[in-house]
C-alpha cells in the first residue's frame, strides 16, 4: 500500500480552495462535569438553548465526543467517586448509552511488579476518516488506548505504555494535574493515519509516524520553568495542543509556560503568547482554532503568577484571539462580567463550533457555560448553576 | 451465597440490591457475576486484581482485602461504598 503523501503542508481540501462548509443546522453542547453529562440543545440560529436533565447524574465526566465519521455516535469518559473508570457509547445522539465491553486498563503486572491502574479516562479522539471504527484514548496516568470497534473494546498501545522512556518522559505520580497527571490532545494527522501527536501533563509534546510503534519528544522551544534543566527535551507541561485540519503541519499550544506555534517542518515551539498584553500574560489552559482559517486561534488567559490561583486575571474574564497566527491578540470580553468574576477554565472547557460565524463556547469551574455566535465579540451566559464543569464538546446534528 | 450490592452497582444487577453466586474464592465469585454482569467487576477491581480504593467487600463481618480470600456457600458477601469523604 502506498504511503500516504505527508510532503504537503495542506491536507487535499486546503489544496484546492474546497475548505468545509460551515454547518448551518442546530447543534448540542456536550458538556462533561464532576458531577454528571448534561446536553445544551441550540437551535440553528444559536439564540435559544435548551438545557436537558442530567445523563449518568454524580457520574465523573471526563469527555464527550461525537464521531465526525458516524455522527451519531458520541463516547464518553466517565467514573465515580467510588466505582472505576469506564466508556459509554451511543449510537442515537445520546438517547441510549452502552458501556464498552473492554474499558482502557494496563495489563496485569507479573507477579511480584507492581502494575499500573487507570484512574480515569480523560481524553477521547476520533481515529482517521479512514478507519470508521477507530478511536484513541488518554488515561491518568498517562496511558495511550485504542479501540478497533467504535469504542466497544480497547487496547493499550504498547509503543507509548510499555516504552522503555516512558517513566522519564512523564516524570513521578506528582509530575500532574492537581487531579493527577494526563495524556491529552491525542491528535492525528488529517493526511496520514500513522501520523499521530499527543500532549502530557507532565512530559510535554510527542510525536509518532508509525502509528504509535514509537513516539519522540516534540518540545524544542518551549519553556519548562518549573525544572532545573534550561532546555530540557522532555517533561514539559502542555496544557491543551491543537493541529489545524486544513494545514496540518501547524500546532499550536497553550502550555503551563506561555502560548506556543510550531510549524512542523521548523520543529521549533515559537512563543507567540510574548505578544499577550503583559499584564495578561500568556497562561491558561485551552486553545481552540477556527474551522476553516489556520491563522485565527482563541485562548481564555488565567492568572499564573504567584500561587498560581487559575483564575481569570483581575477578576476579569476575557478570550483572547489572533487573526495572524499569534503575532497580535485582541481581548474579547463584551458581556462578560466586568468584574469580580474569578472563573478558571480548564483545558477542555473551550471549543468552536463550525457555523459562520463560528460560535465559541466555554464552561467554568463554577458551572457556567457562555457562548458566543459571533467568534467572541459579544458573549451571553447559556446555562448556570450546572456541577464544575471538565470539558465541553460541539455536536452537530449532520444528515 | 448472598451477595449484597451497592446502589452505585445495582445498573448492572437489574436494580437487585441482593444476587446469588457461587465460587471458592472472592476472586472466583466476582468472576461469575461479571459473566452474568458484564462490566461489574472492573468498576469495583483494577487491572492489577486490587479492590479499588473506594469500595469494601466484607465476607459476613470481616473485610476482605484481597480476592484470594475464601468463601463458603453460607457466607453473606457485602459490596459496599467506602465513608470516602465529603466534600
Amino acid at each position: 500500500m502506498a504511503k500516504p503523501d505527508r510532503s504537503s503542508k495542506e491536507t487535499p481540501a486546503a489544496k484546492t480552495n474546497h475548505k468545509p462548509k460551515p454547518s448551518k443546522g442546530p447543534l448540542t453542547l456536550l458538556i462533561a462535569t464532576r458531577k454528571g453529562a448534561f446536553f445544551l440543545r441550540g437551535n440553528k440560529n444559536r439564540e435559544k438553548w435548551k438545557l436537558s436533565e442530567p445523563v449518568f447524574l454524580g457520574h465523573m465526566v471526563h469527555h464527550i465526543v461525537q464521531d465526525p465519521r458516524d455522527p451519531k455516535s458520541i463516547l464518553m469518559a466517565c467514573r465515580t467517586g467510588h466505582l472505576g473508570p469506564t466508556v459509554f457509547r451511543s449510537t442515537d445522539l445520546g438517547k441510549t448509552w452502552v458501556e464498552a465491553e473492554t474499558p482502557p486498563a494496563f495489563p496485569k503486572a507479573p507477579e511480584g511488579e507492581k502494575g499500573l491502574v487507570v484512574d480515569h479516562v480523560f481524553w477521547l479522539t476520533p481515529g482517521h476518516p479512514s478507519e470508521p471504527e477507530v478511536w484513541y484514548a488518554g488515561s491518568s496516568p498517562q496511558g495511550l488506548f485504542r479501540s478497533e470497534d467504535g469504542g466497544a473494546n480497547w487496547e493499550g498501545i504498547t509503543g507509548f505504555n510499555n516504552h522503555p522512556m516512558r517513566e522519564a518522559w512523564i516524570g513521578g505520580l506528582g509530575d500532574g494535574t492537581p487531579d493527577g497527571p494526563k495524556m491529552h490532545s491525542i491528535l492525528i494527522d488529517p493526511r496520514d493515519a500513522d501520523h499521530m501527536y499527543m500532549g502530557m501533563s507532565g512530559g510535554g509534546v510527542f510525536e509518532s509516524t508509525n502509528r504509535g510503534v514509537n513516539w519522540k519528544p516534540l518540545n524544542k522551544g518551549s519553556i519548562a520553568d518549573f525544572l532545573p534543566i534550561p532546555d530540557p527535551e522532555y517533561g514539559h507541561d502542555p496544557h491543551c495542543v491543537r493541529l489545524h485540519p486544513l494545514k496540518p503541519d501547524r500546532l499550536y499550544q497553550q502550555n503551563h509556560c506561555g502560548i506556543y506555534r510550531m510549524e512542523r517542518d521548523e520543529g521549533v515551539w515559537v512563543r507567540i503568547g510574548d505578544n499577550m498584553p503583559k499584564k495578561i500574560g500568556d497562561i491558561g489552559f485551552p486553545m481552540v482554532l477556527h474551522p476553516r482559517d489556520p491563522d485565527t486561534a482563541w485562548v481564555f488567559p488565567m492568572d499564573g503568577t504567584t500561587v498560581w490561583p487559575r483564575t481569570s486575571p483581575d477578576g476579569k474574564p476575557a478570550a483572547y484571539v489572533t487573526r495572524n497566527a499569534g503575532e497580535s491578540w485582541k481581548r474579547l470580553d463584551k458581556g462578560l462580567p466586568r468584574k469580580h468574576a474569578w472563573l478558571t477554565v480548564k483545558r477542555q472547557a473551550m471549543t468552536a463550533d463550525s457555523h459562520e460565524p463560528v460560535g465559541l463556547y466555554f464552561g467554568t469551574t463554577n458551572g457556567e457555560v457562555w457562548g458566543s455566535a459571533n467568534e467572541g465579540k459579544k458573549w451571553e451566559c447559556l446555562a448556570r448553576h450546572l456541577p464544575h464543569v471538565y470539558a465541553i464538546e460541539v455536536a452537530e446534528h449532520l444528515k | 451465597m448472598k451477595v449484597y450490592v451497592p446502589s452505585a452497582l445495582r445498573s448492572y444487577t437489574d436494580q437487585k440490591d441482593e444476587v446469588e453466586a457461587g465460587g471458592a474464592t472472592l476472586d472466583e465469585l466476582l468472576r461469575e457475576l461479571d459473566q452474568r454482569y458484564p462490566g461489574f467487576r472492573f468498576r469495583i477491581i483494577d487491572e492489577q486484581d486490587s479492590i479499588r480504593p473506594h469500595i469494601k467487600i466484607f465476607v459476613n463481618y470481616n473485610q476482605a482485602r484481597e480476592l484470594s480470600a475464601k468463601v463458603l456457600p453460607e457466607d453473606e458477601v457485602s459490596i459496599l461504598l467506602a465513608l470516602s469523604g465529603g466534600m
